[in-house]
């Protein structure tokens, strides 16, 4: 059981940990990440800073979980974002059928045809950088998502007898969505969940590196690998922690959405026993 | 079959034989391309990067120590009043294009440059120009409604070349001119390629082809010197990668003084900057040299005004206002703000700007002034900061050579309105003795000093790196471009 669910276990430890340390930099944290200090610029890792420090003296360890928390709330709030919106439009589409349901599915197929990046930059662009429109910009390419999972999904489970029962009893399209179809698509949402949790990690590292995610002198990964670019010569800490914050954190949710796939996944579970 | 295999086998064994890389030639690494090539209708520095006195000459050209020396014009003679100059030409010389340069192109040229619908750049400075009379075929006389000190500087700008009337509208993207080189290939987005003109009338370049290859990224133009991709970059874009380069053997690194006054520039037409107390208080607020070993990593020169350090009239400012973050909070406790304000600071894509952007925002919040950051585009920045004037404070580097004159412009982003510093201006126009330029400089540097118009920051250097091999280098740079007909690489 544990060996095969290994990545559950392994996802679940390095996201708990990206977690942790998110929460950790609202209450803690060994200096303040905006503070410069010029006279100690480009110190290496040591006992005073773990991390070492940049070229503006700040603390590289403080940055790296205050940019743990930026990371974190970007791709959490894009998330809800793209349930929230996209989880009802694919029940809407599931429930109507129909012109309706082509409609939106072409609309969504339009968007997902953008890459999620140059979306991103996209709306970054018309409506300035910023960490608010960097959440908004993840979160509209997380709708599509969302809504054909949502729609898919929720066909398949109209089709069963229980919906038809349902139907029989007199109860509206509305309200089977909410009482049958969504708690039938949970466990698969909260897998998607995760994947899409990974990735918007990933796109606001991207943004911010092109300088249209949070503005200085908040902290985030993208932006610390983008100063660290030209330093990583002598200074290579500068570009290793941000680098490998990114790397293990999309590692975990990305473990973690597999590894709840293979125990919430009514489908997978079926080909197993 | 067998006979496509030899033919393969054949063309492989070719390959083998010609040279990886055609040995002559020196390859340049530029950060920006240039939006076009013709230095009297663009204000783009990369433009004279390229072609000032390269491709294009004018009558006199500026040498590395900012001195001003003959070119196309072989001598010139200037009357007592210093309203007439008569140039004498240097014969025999031509066109890319083979017509013969002589007065006709010279009074072409300057009438162009001042014409109403002119498009250079700089047409303030022809604006003196009353006539342009042809003596003969080798001689011309340029009388001015005034005399200006400094003309025959300006006649060495880029922005003074001489064309041809035939070719003058195509230059943007065909640029003929008198120059030692002309241009071979534009290979937009990637590389300019200039080949030596065999019948150039002076002595001729040194170097078979000079080829400009444009590195945007910083990391990218390390990449590309230490790979041997590119010989040089006269404007090296990263200060943090200069230790590399000073330690191997295989590079010289030439810093010298550039015309790179680094200001924050501050909006003087708004509340509360209005006051000179807050612009005395950001100026005590800020360490300058903590912005220059945190943006620049020590290389940059403190300026506590806007001139150029390398210059003989100037005077150190920089002792004024001393930081003293104390003293800043007090002034701003006077100016009625003793909980400060806040402001926001917009910011165009140099690192310079960028990192310098951090340190000052840290350095302002420290007495009160909560500074909110606003990274920006150069087309952006040029729009809102540069052409409509809408921000608090900005940071940018004004790389124009002796360019105090701007503080008397009433249009210009600063919005510093002061008769006093217009009447002294209008004065300088006027004097042509050397020592009384260089006095009433001084008396300007001393204005906009006391008067804190902006934060006067730092000078930015001019980073060279360059292969061991490769000679003939400026190291100064005291105009935008710098002349390579001597550059070339040594076996």
């Amino acid at each position: 059981m544990r060996a095969r669910h290994s990545s559950l276990w392994l996802g679940g430890a390095l996201a708990s940990f990206a977690l942790s340390a998110a929460v950790l930099s609202l209450f803690w944290a060994p200096y303040n990440p905006e503070m410069q200090n010029i006279a100690g610029q480009l110190q290496a890792p040591s006992l005073t800073h773990w991390f070492g420090t940049d070229h503006l003296g700040r603390d590289t360890l403080s940055m790296t979980l205050a940019g743990a928390r930026n990371s974190i709330t970007v791709a959490l709030v894009a998330v809800m974002i793209g349930m929230g919106v996209g989880v009802p439009l694919g029940l809407f589409a599931a429930a109507q059928r129909g012109w309706v349901d082509s409609l939106l599915m072409r609309i969504n197929d339009l968007l997902f045809a953008f890459p999620a990046l140059i979306l991103a930059i996209l709306i970054t662009a018309i409506f300035g950088p910023g960490a608010i429109n960097a959440i908004i910009a993840i979160g509209v390419f997380n709708i599509p998502v969302f809504a054909r999972l949502t729609r898919g999904a929720a066909l398949s489970i109209w089709a069963h007898d229980y919906i038809l029962a349902a139907r029989l009893s007199g109860k509206t399209a509305l309200r089977i969505s909410w009482e049958h179809i969504l708690p039938n698509l949970a466990g698969l949402l909260i897998v998607q969940g995760s994947i899409q949790f990974a990735m918007g990690i990933i796109a606001e590292a991207g943004l911010s590196y092109l300088g249209l995610g949070a503005q200085p002198p908040a902290s985030s990964w993208g932006r610390m690998l983008f100063d660290a670019q030209t330093m990583t010569g002598f200074a290579p800490w500068l570009a290793i922690f941000p680098g490998l914050a990114i790397l293990l954190s999309v590692l975990g949710f990305n473990l973690l959405g597999d590894g709840l796939r293979d125990v919430l996944d009514p489908r997978q579970k079926g080909h197993r026993e | 079959m067998l006979k496509n295999g030899m033919v393969i086998a054949f063309l492989f064994l070719l390959l083998a034989c010609s040279p990886a890389t055609p040995p002559s030639g020196v390859v340049l690494g530029m950060q920006l391309e240039p939006p076009g090539l013709d230095p009297t209708r663009g204000a783009a520095g990369a433009i004279d990067d390229i072609v000032y006195a390269n491709v294009f000459e004018g009558l006199t050209q500026i040498a590395e120590d900012g001195s001003v020396k003959p070119a196309l014009a072989k001598s010139w003679t200037v009357s007592p009043d210093g309203r007439e100059y008569i140039f004498h030409l240097q014969k025999d010389v031509r066109f890319h294009d083979g017509s013969v340069f002589d007065a006709n192109d010279v009074r072409f040229s300057l009438n162009r440059a001042r014409a109403p619908d002119s498009v250079n750049a700089q047409r303030g400075l022809f604006a003196p120009i009353m006539d342009v009379e042809i003596l003969d075929p080798l001689s011309v006389r340029v009388t001015l409604n005034k005399p200006v000190g400094d003309f025959l500087f300006n006649m060495g700008l880029g922005d003074a070349v001489m064309v041809d009337a035939a070719s003058a509208n195509g230059n943007v993207a065909h640029p003929v001119g008198t120059g030692p080189f002309r241009l071979e290939r534009w290979q937009k987005g990637y590389a300019i390629t200039l080949r030596r003109n065999e019948g150039y009338w002076g002595k001729k370049a040194l170097s078979e082809t000079i080829k400009f290859v444009f590195i945007a990224d910083p990391a990218a133009a390390s990449a590309a010197l230490l790979a041997g991709d590119v010989h040089g970059f006269a404007g090296f874009p990263a200060p943090e990668n200069l230790p590399v380069f000073e330690k191997n053997p295989r590079f010289d690194v030439l810093i010298g003084a550039s015309e790179g006054e680094t200001i924050l520039a501050i909006n003087n037409g708004r509340k509360p900057f209005d006051d000179v107390r807050v612009r005395r208080a950001i100026a005590y607020a800020i360490n300058r040299q903590e912005l220059i070993d945190g943006a620049l990593f020590g290389r940059g020169i403190p300026i506590g005004s806007h001139f150029s350090p390398g210059h003989r009239a100037y005077v150190d400012m920089t002792g004024i206002y001393p930081y003293n973050p104390q003293k800043a909070h007090e002034l701003l406790t006077k100016a009625g703000y003793p909980d400060g304000f806040s402001a926001t600071l917009k910011l165009p894509p140099p690192s310079y700007a960028r990192r310098s952007g951090e340190i000052v925002a840290a350095q302002l919040n420290q007495v009160g002034i909560r500074v909110k950051i606003e990274n920006i585009e150069w087309a952006g920045w040029l729009d809102q900061v540069f052409a409509n004037k809408d921000y608090d404070l900005s940071i940018v580097a004004h790389t124009e050579p002796m360019d105090i004159g701007i503080y008397a412009r009433d249009d210009y982003y600063f919005q510093y309105h002061s008769q006093a510093f217009k009447a002294l201006m209008e004065q300088l126009t006027l004097a042509s003795d050397p020592d009384e330029r260089d006095a009433l400089y001084r008396k300007a540097q001393r204005m906009i000093a006391n008067d804190s118009v902006n934060g006067f920051l730092f000078q930015l250097v001019k980073m060279g790196v360059w292969d061991h091999r490769l000679k003939g280098m400026w190291k100064n740079a005291p105009i935008q471009g710098a002349p390579l007909r001597g550059i070339y690489l040594e076996n």
